[in-house]
């Protein structure tokens, strides 16, 4: 006798012929999948077709030959017949094509992942098209994320994809596969070259990926609708209370219970998001939550907790919840009809008492009938408390009070041994309008139902002594669409220096101050105002004329005065001069001895200077960035300080390193310039080369972000003005800033040319 | 005098909200000068209307404008082949006649304009014709009434301390829902459950003054609407159309109160 030289055992033996030869078909030796082989393929004979099942196991042979272990022949055994019955049988060669191609590529762990969740994706795709997609944004996923070295074979395998694959039941549950296109494809296109970011992205750990992942979710979110939530509330319920968002989705899948939303001492608590359903639209479901909640606010008193069971106070819930609803139709009739297209029909006789707990499924019978009166359900005692409760609102709004009675009494006679059931029947008993009611008690003994869910955040050591930063999104040219919350800027202020040097700089420009304050004596401002009751003007008043004509005629002293002009008064205007304080601005400037940045001081201060003179309102700030994590602005100068020591000790400090990304300042700037009372406002920009930073690889990119970022500010009403000191500037400086842009070639002349530069922009 | 012109003929419907009318008889008896106050479309030109029927007073109305001239009000003379004549302004025909004369919106007028019904308005009760000459002494029955919504308008435009100061003064808002109901059931004859609703609506918006809206759904608007109502518009449609779409143009705003809308009609 010879032992056998595997320990697993060659063949296990299945009673029935089918499973064996099935089993044989599969011609697979491992001892797990024959623990589980029975099983699934009973599960499979249920759901799948005779021609299916035979899809079935010889796809799952092919699993078995690629040489990775038992995993995915057991995982897909396990969530095929799932599977087939949410997308159809027809898929599988799809999924076989992509599993072919993963098997090919280095990406073969990924396999697993993908065999793992693919009941419940498939459970969220429902059907053979957004199946085929979402094969095919995987597939696309890999093909653009697996590395090669020597750019012929590919031989490093995508640090993305079994991220996305462990994420896809959560990513699908937010977003359509649409949205999941477009959620991967930027974070191809973002993170494709960099592995631990990419990982970062597909595993939803870093912010912008969450963030773009808001972005592209279906539904109506709640910060779109905000407004309308409140201006609703002041205007159909008088009520100021806080809204707040809670995550509809909880983030770990489907591990943690769904929050309801609730209503307390600090307001209402709404999800973040919410889809349209049975017809009524997000934007109307959050209006029902929030009216229902009001309606709470207006009608409900507190009962104390304390003297009711946990199922009496659910009774009393109910009772109370379809009496607030109730009012709420009453005042408002035209949200009966919502109210009742969201609140569950729960079937008659769905839930079984004998081995399930059907006090629910009995509540959300009593709810539906006692606010549907063309309910069909046939239970005595059901109708008799629907027509209690028809009795009690018949005589006006009746009280919490008199629903607790009715509730209890409902308690008492319907009560049933199998409430007590740990196995509670779930199934159309939840009403998603409704607030979980914990406004309704009072607790006189402080149990342990305390929550303290807000523990103050630890403080951030490192950042205590700055302000935080301030995130703004970056306009990718490439995608069309904006990067969120790409760029931390954190401003502070500028640290001073000696006041007397600027003084010096000013005293060696004596001539030109003095060429310049002629200049502004003259110049205008703007706002035109019509004076009449001119002798001389620039047109005839002709009301005043016809007058003088009359009185004339008339025999009187006609009056004179018959011309009107135009005046303008008051200029009004309001001034950001952004600095860039780049590593280029220390080179020196030939044949002067100074550095573009001695000079471009020399004209700021002269600037400021007759701005001053001027009475517009100016702001200095300087900017610089050491990557998309570092922005620096740094105020100089601000709208309200006058042109003083301190703002000229601030200036003579400042000095140059790092780059230039232009389009955060640009958007940092306008922040505070846009929040300025001004008839005009204006942004100059003062910089010596185009914008770039070293951790952009496209020169075009923060290019076409910087010009992106002008135009932002257009909307804004801000007009941008650019002063370069590059010679070769014309061949980028157009397209970002229009024609709004001045190129000073001979830098030497600056302080001279920027003073006037302003004035002809401002005459 | 051709006084008739001006007479009001039949009884113009009117609500009082309290014992305004009593107050007004009191000051007409007294020949003060009158100003009323309130937002737009309450009732305040209706109020006037109605007490010159009362009193059985002719009433000559003028809407004051940015561009109206003091000879706008007091007169002008006139280009004629001849030469010229002499044309009363309504300020002068009211004062000779002894009509009441209504200056709506009088702070939209110039302040320049509206310092020459001073005269009239104290003791002296004269209207001097300057260019012609002449001083017109008011007839014992004229009485001035200015309205004015010191609401909406900018700060630029305010009444003089020395014009306010020469005025008694009432007070005029939207009449509570249960009568503005009535008010509007009967101007327009539709049901009062729709009235009701409309004026619901009404207070809903109300509500958004500050938060949006310069200024509510007026009681002039809820009737607009329910005369749309009546003939035969469907409620929601008609409420969009005379009460949300004039006063709106904030998509939150107007989003928030169609909504009012489809919660209040059924």
């Amino acid at each position: 006798m010879t032992l056998p030289r595997s320990p697993a055992p060659a063949a296990p033996e299945f009673r029935h012929p089918q499973t064996q030869a099935y089993w044989k078909a599969l011609d697979c030796r491992f001892q797990q999948v024959a623990d589980v082989f029975e099983e699934c393929l009973y599960e499979a004979l249920a759901s799948l077709s005779r021609p299916g099942i035979e899809a079935y196991v010889e796809a799952a042979r092919t699993l078995g030959k690629l040489g990775r272990g038992a995993d995915p022949v057991l995982a897909f055994l396990e969530a095929w017949p799932d599977a087939a019955e949410a997308v159809g049988e027809a898929s599988l060669p799809a999924l076989m094509d992509l599993v072919r191609s993963i098997q090919k590529s280095p990406n073969g762990p990924a396999l697993v992942p993908l065999l793992q969740t693919l009941a419940p994706v498939a459970r969220r795709l429902r059907g053979a098209e957004p199946m085929a997609r979402y094969l095919a944004v995987a597939g696309d996923l890999m093909a653009r994320t697996t590395g090669s070295i020597h750019g012929f074979h590919q031989t490093q395998p995508s640090p993305g994809l079994p991220e996305f694959f462990r994420r896809a039941p959560e990513l699908l549950a937010q977003l359509s596969v649409g949205g999941l296109a477009a959620w991967t494809d930027y974070g191809i296109r973002n993170h494709g070259r960099h592995p631990d970011r990419q990982r970062e992205y597909f595993s939803l750990a870093s912010a912008d990926s969450r963030a773009v992942l808001q972005r592209e979710r279906h539904g109506t979110l709640f910060a779109d609708v905000e407004r309308r939530l409140d201006l609703s509330l002041r205007a159909l319920w008088d009520e100021e209370i806080p809204l707040a968002p809670y995550p509809a989705a909880p983030p770990a899948g489907d591990g943690l219970a769904a929050v309801t939303p609730y209503l307390d001492a600090q307001g209402m608590r709404l999800p973040d998001v919410q889809d349209d359903r049975n017809g009524v639209r997000g934007v109307d479901r959050y209006r029902l939550l929030v009216a229902h909640m009001a309606g709470h606010r207006r009608w409900s008193a507190p009962l104390v907790a304390d003297n009711y069971s946990p199922f009496q106070r659910l009774a009393i819930e109910c009772f109370e919840d379809c009496r607030i609803d109730t009012l709420l139709a009453r005042r408002y009739p035209g949200l009966a009809k919502p109210l009742r297209a969201l609140h569950p029909v729960p079937r008659e006789g769905a839930c079984d008492p004998a081995t399930e707990s059907c006090l629910r499924h009995r509540l959300a019978m009593l709810s539906r009938a006692m606010l549907d009166p063309d309910h069909a359900y046939a239970d005595p005692l059901l109708q008799e408390f629907t027509g209690r409760f028809r009795e009690a609102m018949a005589g006006g709004d009746s009280s919490t009070r008199a629903m607790a009675d009715i509730a209890l009494a409902y308690v008492t006679r319907s009560r049933r041994q199998s409430d007590q059931l740990a196995r509670v029947f779930f199934t159309d008993t939840v009403v998603d309008y409704r607030d979980d009611n914990r406004h309704l008690w009072t607790f006189i003994e402080t149990g342990d139902e305390e929550e303290s869910f807000d523990q103050p955040p630890p403080r951030d050591e490192e950042e205590a002594d700055r302000l935080p930063p301030r995130h703004y999104p970056e306009w990718d040219y490439r995608t069309q669409g904006y990067r969120p919350d790409w760029v931390s800027v954190y401003e502070s202020l500028h640290p001073s220096g000696r006041a007397s040097e600027v003084d010096a700089l000013l005293a060696k420009h004596a001539v030109l101050a003095r060429r310049l304050k002629r200049l502004l004596d003259l110049l205008k401002p703007q706002e035109r105002r019509r004076v009449r009751f001119q002798e001389d003007g620039a047109e005839l008043d002709l009301d005043v004329a016809l007058r003088s004509w009359i009185d004339f005629r008339g025999g009187t002293t006609p009056d004179p005065r018959i011309n009107m002009s135009h005046e303008t008064a008051g200029r009004d205007l309001a001034v950001l001069l952004l600095l860039d304080l780049s590593e280029s601005l220390n080179d020196p400037v030939p044949g002067t001895g100074q550095t573009v940045l001695e000079l471009s001081r020399e004209a700021v201060s002269l600037l400021a200077w007759a701005i001053g003179e001027l009475g517009d309102r100016l702001a200095i700030a300087g900017f610089r960035s050491n990557t998309r994590h570092d922005v620096r602005y740094q105020h100089l100068k601000g709208y309200s300080e006058p042109w003083g020591d301190p703002v000229k000790a601030r200036l003579a400090a400042t000095g140059a390193a790092y780059s230039t990304r232009m389009g955060a300042a640009l958007r940092h700037g306008a922040h505070y310039l846009a929040a300025q009372r001004a008839d005009r406002r204006l942004l100059l920009v003062l910089t010596d080369g185009r914008p770039s930073d070293v951790d952009a690889e496209d020169d075009r990119l923060l290019v076409e972000d910087t010009r992106r970022a002008v135009l932002e500010l257009e909307g804004k009403g801000i007009r941008t003005h650019c002063i370069s000191l590059d010679g070769r500037a014309e061949e980028y400086v157009h397209d970002i800033f229009g024609g709004k842009h001045s190129v000073v070639d001979r830098v030497e002349r600056l302080p001279e040319r920027l003073p006037m530069l302003f004035l002809s922009l401002t005459r | 005098m051709p006084t008739d012109a001006y007479r009001i003929s039949r009884e113009p419907f009117y609500a009082p909200q309290g014992n305004e009318v009593a107050l007004f008889e009191a000051a007409y008896a007294a020949r003060l000068p009158v100003m009323l106050k309130g937002p737009t479309g309450c009732g305040k030109s209706r109020f006037v209307e109605y007490m010159a029927w009362k009193l059985g007073r002719p009433l000559v109305s003028v809407a004051c404008n940015e561009d109206m001239t003091a000879s706008d009000l007091v007169g002008r003379y006139l280009l004629e082949a001849a030469g010229t004549r002499w044309l009363d302004g309504p300020l002068t025909t009211a004062a000779r006649i002894g009509a009441i004369c209504y200056l709506d919106e009088v702070v939209e007028a110039r302040q320049d304009t509206t310092v020459i019904i001073h005269p009239l308005t104290d003791h002296r009760r004269v209207l001097p014709l300057e260019k012609k000459g002449e001083v017109v002494e008011a007839h014992a029955d004229f009485q001035l009434v200015i309205s004015y919504n010191p609401g909406y308008q900018s700060l630029m435009k305010d009444l003089k301390q020395s014009t306010k100061q020469r005025f008694a003064a009432f007070d005029f808002d939207y009449p509570e829902a249960g009568l503005e109901a009535d008010i509007v059931a009967r101007e327009t004859g539709v049901a009062p459950e729709t009235a009701a609703r409309l004026v619901q609506v009404g207070h809903a918006a109300r509500k958004l003054k500050g938060h949006g809206l310069d200024e509510g759904i007026s009681t002039r608007l809820l009737v607009y609407a329910a005369l749309l109502i009546v003939r035969g518009v469907v409620p929601r449609d008609a409420c969009r159309m005379a009460l949300v779409r004039p006063i709106t143009d904030d998509a939150d705003v107007r989003d928030t109160l169609d909504h009012a809308i489809d919660a209040t009609f059924p």
